[in-house]
């Protein structure tokens, strides 16, 4: 049990950083893949399988691929970002190591006030491997809580991922190149008409 | 016996047997695309050919092993064994057949479907990373090409896996095969089916859907610069990835090792593997008829056709399960 945390947490800490310190950004995409994969490792030893299986299906398989794909696309080639990292404000240092107190502190406190009794992890240990079947994490008990405990959360962010869509879409869709060249097309016979009028005059 | 010896004992027979199966899988293509273009296929080593395998092996074992001076060493490296990890490690989960003692399986894992969805996800990373660290432009092109090919056909094949799982009312590959005793749920789910076997085509980057490494615009593709050994385990890991592919068209789809017409007289995992025989041959067999497909109609059909036919159907399934309940 406790190689089973302390194996995918160390991975998990070291590749987060990896993901920082990586020189190339390719190389940050690798650090992140392990990283979620331990996390993914981790889920299941907190026994929410579905929510490991959906870390790896939809961040390792669908959304880091997307950053794999942008990267390999914008930095072909394997010269590395050719100009010097360029410096960051001076108040980025002092401000980073505030917010990352602070949120020791905010952890500290939700860890302190409530500390999560982990009742699963340890009637597992106890039921041993011929317990009970059990239901938490599975899938049908997921389900089961989204659609009926959190079903107004799970709908509004349906619907908050709806919006993003159609802003991307509004943001990028009115200069595809059909459309493009619609427009171009349409400008050029309208110089063409009035260039013939004028001729017309003259 | 404690458990890590009969997990360990199991691996070690399944990766023989996997190998083996790949090794002949692909001697079986190249004699099945031979006859079918009327010559006679491999059939100089070894009688009819079945030692070809072995001499391929040795051949690739024995190539320099060439890395071009503009690669990426580290992922250049690393990105054949990603393919092949990947391949593999599915077969720690996939049920071969079903006894009094329990499943035939290394693992038997609740959400099975849903892990062999995210193993199978992960397998792009071997292809990208290849092509990107090559460093040279058709394996990069290759790279980019297979990267919206998979994520664009992932998201019907996992819409394909849905109306089975509601069907079956589980995510266990298991109870997936024993729900199909009555009625094999390629009949149900017949347009599942069909985008399955569609997407799961275009997974493993076969003929008609191997823009990947279309040999006419790309050389060879993601593995263009690879030679030797590091060349050959993208091989095996395209012909694994197939294995898998038929497999869980078995499972899902046609029943798994229940016997059709109750014939029973053949063990369970005699049908398992004729079935699996079977989706091998039509994979073969499409590649020995089809032209290649013109990649932007490769993406309007996925995205256009295929995920809303997908979509449709998991709603339609979900209401009839519904009305009947």
């Amino acid at each position: 049990m406790s190689a089973l945390f302390w194996i995918p947490a160390v991975v998990v800490v070291a590749s987060a950083l990896w993901t920082v310190a990586a020189s190339k950004p390719v190389y940050s995409v690798v650090a992140l893949l392990s990283n979620f994969a331990a996390l993914a490792v981790l889920f299941l030893s907190l026994s929410a399988e579905f929510l490991a299986m959906i870390q790896l299906i939809v961040y390792s398989g669908a959304i880091l691929v997307l950053f794999l794909f942008v990267i390999a696309l914008l930095s072909s080639g394997i010269a590395p970002i050719a100009l010097g990292p360029d410096r960051l404000p001076r108040i980025v240092g002092p401000a980073s190591f505030f917010v990352a107190i602070a949120l020791g502190v905010v952890l500290a406190a939700v860890l302190a006030s409530h500390a999560p009794p982990l009742p699963h992890a340890a009637a597992l240990a106890l039921a041993g491997p011929a317990g009970a079947p059990d239901v938490f994490g599975s899938v049908a008990d997921f389900g089961k809580a989204l659609f009926t405990t959190y079903l107004l959360p799970f709908e509004i962010t349906a619907l908050i991922l709806m919006v993003a869509v159609i802003g991307v879409i509004v943001l990028t869709g009115n200069e595809t190149p059909y459309v493009a060249t619609r427009r171009h097309a349409e400008q050029t016979r309208r110089e063409v008409r009035e260039a013939i009028a004028r001729e017309g005059d003259s | 016996m404690p458990l890590w010896i009969v997990v360990f004992v199991k691996s070690a027979i399944l990766l023989f047997v996997v190998i083996t199966a790949f090794a002949y899988a692909m001697l079986a293509e190249r004699k099945i695309l031979g006859w079918m273009q009327l010559r006679p296929g491999p059939n100089r080593v070894g009688p009819w050919g079945m030692l070809q395998p072995a001499a391929d092996a040795a051949k690739l074992i024995l190539k320099e092993d060439l890395m071009p001076r503009t690669a990426d060493p580290l992922l250049y490296r690393l990105a054949p064994f990603i393919s092949l990890l990947t391949a593999f490690s599915v077969y720690a989960i996939i049920p071969f057949g079903t006894s009094s003692a329990g499943v035939w399986a290394i693992g038997n894992v609740n959400a099975g479907a849903l892990l062999l969805l995210a193993i199978m996800s992960i397998g792009i990373y071997g292809i990208s990373l290849g092509g990107w660290a090559s460093g040279s432009k058709y394996p990069l092109l290759g790279a980019v090409r297979s990267t919206a090919q998979m994520i664009s056909y992932e998201l019907a094949m996992g819409l394909s896996f849905v109306g089975v799982l509601l069907l079956a009312g589980t995510t266990s590959l298991d109870g997936i095969v024993s729900a199909q005793q009555r009625l094999w749920f390629f009949i149900p789910e017949a347009v599942a089916f069909v985008v399955y076997v569609i997407t799961a085509i275009a997974e493993t980057n076969r003929a008609p859907f191997d823009l990947v490494e279309a040999e006419t615009e790309l050389v060879a593709g993601f593995h263009t610069e690879y030679s030797g050994l590091r060349f050959g385990l993208f091989f095996i890991a395209e012909y694994v990835n197939m294995l898998t592919i038929s497999c869980i068209a078995s499972l899902l789809f046609l029943g798994g090792w229940d016997a059709p017409f109750g014939w029973t007289w053949l063990p369970g995992i005699a049908w398992f593997l004729l079935k699996v025989g079977a989706f091998m041959f039509f994979y073969m067999w499409l590649r020995a008829t089809l032209p290649r497909i013109r990649y932007d109609r490769l993406m309007a059909f996925g995205w256009k056709v295929l995920l809303p036919v997908a979509t449709l159907n998991v709603i339609v399934t979900a209401v009839v399960i519904a009305l009947r309940s």
